[in-house]
């Protein structure tokens, strides 16, 4: 099926989101759609959707142009959607969600699971999606629940494919084996639409690039354009793809985190006896895949978790007890990693989430009054500082796109004098325009002496910015690495092996001034919790 | 309007197109400022379908709905109809005569009776306004307590036992002490908010500390203060004297709040009361670091936990404002010249707690809109008692136009279906919906 836009253009009031775009999508290949957060990428897809109505412009199928009015509409036209927040029935099976909505009906009404069960496993055959069918979807890991969604527009004779972000999500494992599935489907005719800012994605899957900025089609690029030029195409002007930074001067520990285990709602150890020292003016990377104890960690620091065992002390004053405000208060600056769920709240303004965690402190609140002035104030400085793009400070945050909601997180920890920074997915969803930028400013805060943590999975962003990296397997540090450690060796780390290496040197850089002015205590620790005797066999 | 709380503290001044929720409720969509014209305002206003206009259309709405159950609750117009093909016109006529009798009675009993201008005292001008004004009292403070556990992600069905709980601690600081004019009713005014606070409060903590559903709860508190009231009513500490009939003891004269104008006009001290709770609302919606708190756990408990804040306090504290809120509804009940006698009766709370979360809904949880909505219930409350005295037609009505005005109000693609405006395809509230639309849901 080939799939024609032609001078697509959708505007919200004054604001033009699309801009006369014109895509073509052949029959099997893989179209990749770049383009900065806000661009017009999603629009332009909810548009093709039959979401929103274009104001302007028509779109063709196989030489007739259709007109969408509804999902439905788009779907009967041989489209498929997978969107970026998952619509899933937790606790329907796969087969009961593939089949949701056009349910098989015996006579009297009855559902025909047999059939729906065998419809699934077809599926699943022809193109390598391996899915149980009968598992709960709630039970399924993020990447699994993908598929299912994939499995969804497949079942209703997608033949153009629109994926939204989808490797936002997953590890870098569920990201390969993603392609993997891209391929079959592009193999046996299907085309796919693949969203994402992500350059290295691009290159890997992508047949064909549309470069859109600011509503408009910039360009078309071929996959085999560098990384370089695809980000200024996509940015609009040159971009610096590696973070610049000098050496780290480390200092004194400012935080110390002692035999730290926390448990989660079983009883089981999430964050199991972990050991780290934090010096003033580095940054610790924290690499992981996702859901081994990094989150954890980092909301036992921020006193949201009571750990069950251990000492968390900053500038050695030991945290136990203290409420999570006073916490913030003290002076430790947070980015949680799920920003929509735990970072800003949707309804409030841009400018009350620029002050979600100070508005008690002066000069925003005084005797439990705020001073509104200062909250606004406050708000045109950080969104023209961090080019926060919004409509207007009185925006509610729910309105900006993902990075910019980001932006917002991020201008906010970083608004006031630190002790500590801790964040976790700092650039999660942002495009390379924005994360050049976040990253500047995490090297800045460290450059000033502010110890640093930066958890994250993408092990991209761990080594760009991390002057050490701690390696979390199951709730334990597995190893601290210098960054210079290879992606094979960090990768193998990851899965909670420990490379193979020369026993003379068990981490010689891991603490990169262990040589240096800082007494010897601190890195017996990290190494002891280095050495293969002590690993979890399980 | 300033009460928006999408306007960060302090920008009173709201014209802008902002893709903001609702502003105003209930007939204020007038007073939209006149930016190019008031016509054209009013014109775009109507397109477009905010929620002003939404809530005045769903008034508009229960009223037909009103009129045409009067129809047919009425034997004799309908016995017209049987002949509708031979003379149409009588069935008509008559259908409108009752229906606008109806109305005309209403607005007689609760705006102002034209004829006082002739024949009656300043009294009688002022009476029907000054009706609907004292109905509306506890049902401004009933839809506070409402309004302002719902913006901490509360839903608080527990107005009428914090009512009751307000009223009983009320009447008996009002007749077990006499003190000084002033001080008493100061003291009555206390035991009021705290009677109410306490009562919410066990509902808050109960949620805070146990993950209590608060729906439940408070219900079956409800039910605990209901019937706790009638045990009271049967001690010898409550029951007046030398009665067989549950009826509390009087309460002293200075524990009572005065009427504003005279004995002949019920209006009383109670709605500048009111007032001032409306007015400590907005403030601590939109001024207050605890007012931004509670919206923040409102909102989005997890980011506010994330952000420093205690959600457990921010619940606890949430109930027992509502609660205070409802205490002083509580207050009304006993104290004013509603209850002559100033006495607690079984019925006390006389349905408040309930029209408390249609008020509150109506009025989007809003201050202005919350003493919006329960001036307009009160009117219907005030009016509706006339109506049945003078045009005939049972105040039963007045229920069912309450009931149809809220769900109406619930569901405003029906609203704007019904009126064909812009924006009912989409579904959904015209609020979130058009807000998302206009920047366009990137990322």
């Amino acid at each position: 099926m080939k799939l024609e836009l032609r001078g697509i253009t959708k505007r919200f009031g004054s604001l033009v989101a699309n801009d006369h775009i014109d895509l073509t999508v052949e029959p099997g290949e893989i179209h990749c759609l770049l383009g900065e957060n806000g661009a017009g990428k999603s629009t332009l897809m909810n548009v093709l959707y039959g979401l929103y109505e274009p104001s302007e412009g028509e779109i063709v199928v196989d030489g007739t142009p259709r007109k969408f009015r509804t999902a439905g509409d788009a779907i009967d036209a041989g489209i498929g959607m997978v969107h970026q927040h998952f619509m899933l029935v937790p606790v329907f099976t796969v087969a009961e969600n593939v089949m949701l909505g056009h349910e098989e009906t015996r006579s009297l009404g009855w559902l025909d699971r047999r059939r729906a069960r065998k419809k699934v496993l077809d599926l699943v055959d022809e193109y390598g999606l391996k899915v149980d069918p009968d598992m709960l979807v709630e039970d399924l890991p993020v990447g699994l629940q993908q598929r299912v969604e994939i499995l969804k527009a497949l079942v209703r004779d997608a033949k153009v494919l629109i994926l939204d972000e989808p490797t936002a999500v997953l590890t870098p494992q569920e990201t390969e084996e993603l392609f993997r599935v891209m391929r079959a489907l592009r193999a046996s005719g299907h085309s796919i639409v693949f969203i994402t800012h992500k350059l290295k994605e691009v290159k890997a899957v992508a047949d064909r690039i549309t470069v859109i900025r600011r509503g408009k089609v910039v360009g078309t690029a071929d996959p085999a354009s560098s990384e370089k030029e695809l980000a200024s195409l996509m940015v609009g002007r040159p971009v610096k793809l590696v973070v610049d930074k000098d050496r780290a001067q480390p200092g004194e520990v400012r935080l110390a985190i002692e035999d730290l285990t926390v448990l989660d709602g079983n009883g089981q150890a999430v964050v199991d006896r972990v050991d780290l020292r934090l010096r003033e003016g580095e940054i610790l990377g924290i690499a992981g895949v996702d859901g081994n104890g990094q989150s954890e960690l980092t909301q036992a620091i921020l006193g949201l978790r009571a750990p069950a065992a251990g000492k968390i002390s900053l500038d050695g004053q030991d945290l136990a007890g203290r409420s999570p405000r006073q916490i913030l208060n003290s002076g430790v600056g947070f980015v949680p990693e799920d920003r929509q769920h735990d970072g800003i709240v949707g309804d409030f303004t841009v400018a009350e989430n620029l002050v979600l965690d100070m508005v008690t402190q002066a000069p925003f609140g005084r005797r439990g009054s705020i001073n509104p002035g200062a909250v606004r104030d406050n708000a045109r400085q950080r969104v023209e500082e961090f080019d926060i793009r919004t409509q207007t400070i009185e925006s509610p945050a729910g309105t900006l796109s993902g990075g910019n909601q980001q932006k917002v997180v991020v201008a906010r920890e970083l608004s006031r004098p630190l002790r500590l920074f801790i964040a976790s997915q700092p650039t999660r969803g942002v495009d390379v325009g924005a994360m050049e930028f976040i990253h500047k400013r995490i090297v800045a805060e460290r450059d000033v002496g502010t110890p640093v943590i930066i958890v994250s999975t993408e092990l991209d962003e761990v080594v760009a910015l991390a002057d050490r990296i701690a390696v979390m397997y199951r709730g334990r540090i597995v190893d601290i690495v210098p960054p210079t450690t290879s992606r094979g060796d960090l990768g193998l780390l990851m899965a909670g092996v420990i490379p193979s290496r020369d026993p003379a040197e068990p981490a010689p850089a891991a603490e990169p001034d262990a040589t240096g002015t800082e007494p010897a205590a601190p890195t017996a620790t990290n190494e002891s919790d280095a050495t293969p005797g002590e690993e979890d066999p399980a | 309007m300033t009460e928006d709380n999408k306007s960060t503290p302090g920008e009173p001044s709201k014209a802008k197109p902002a893709p903001t929720k609702t502003t105003e409720p209930a007939g204020a969509s007038a007073s939209t400022p006149a930016k190019p014209s008031l016509g054209r305002a009013m014109l775009d206003a109507i397109i477009t379908g905010n929620s002003a206009v939404v809530t005045f259309l769903a008034i508009v709405l229960a009223l037909v709905v009103g009129g045409v159950l009067m129809i047919l609750a009425d034997q004799d117009v309908l016995d017209e109809y049987k002949y509708f093909f031979a003379a149409p016109g009588e069935a008509l006529s008559s259908s409108w005569t009752l229906v606008s009798d109806a109305y005309t009675a209403m607005f007689k009993g609760s705006i102002v009776n034209p004829d006082s201008f002739s024949e009656g005292s300043i009294e009688d001008i002022f009476r029907p306004i000054s009706e609907t004004i004292t109905q509306a009292t506890p049902l401004i403070f009933g839809g506070l307590a409402v309004s302002i556990a719902f913006r901490t992600g509360l839903f608080n069905i527990g107005a009428q036992g914090q009512i009751i709980a307000g009223a009983v601690f009320a009447s008996w600081i009002g007749f077990v002490v006499d003190l000084p004019p002033v001080i008493h009713l100061v003291f009555v005014i206390l035991a009021g908010v705290i009677g109410g606070g306490l009562y919410a409060g066990i509902a808050g903590f109960l949620k805070a500390r146990y993950g209590a559903h608060e729906v439940i709860v408070t219900i079956m508190l409800n039910h605990i203060a209901v019937l706790m009231l009638g045990w009271l009513l049967t001690t010898d500490t409550f029951r007046r004297g030398g009665q067989a009939q549950p009826i509390g003891k009087d309460a002293h004269e200075n524990a009572v709040l005065p009427n504003l104008f005279g004995d002949n006009l019920r209006i009383h001290f109670g709605i500048i009361l009111a007032l001032l709770a409306a007015g400590i609302y907005w403030w601590l919606l939109n001024r207050s670091t605890l007012g931004f708190e509670l919206r923040a756990v409102g909102s989005n408990p997890d980011a506010a936990r994330t952000a420093g804040m205690s959600v457990a306090r921010a619940q606890i504290l949430a109930m027992v404002i509502a609660g205070a809120m409802a205490g002083l509804a509580g207050v009304s009940q006993v104290m004013s010249s509603t209850n002559p006698a100033h006495t607690l009766t079984p019925s006390i709370d006389a349905g408040i707690g309930f029209d408390a979360i249609t008020v509150a809904l109506l009025g989007r949880t809003k201050p202005l809109g919350t003493v919006l909505a329960a001036l307009l219930f009160g009117a219907l409350r005030a009016g509706g008692s006339v109506m049945q005295a003078s045009a005939n037609v049972s105040v039963d009505i007045v229920i069912v136009i309450q009931a149809v005005i809220v769900l109406f109000v619930a569901a405003p693609p029906l609203v704007r279906s019904i009126f064909r405006l812009r924006g009912a395809r989409k579904g959904a509230e015209g609020g979130p919906l058009a807000a998302k639309e206009t920047v366009g849901v990137q990322s």
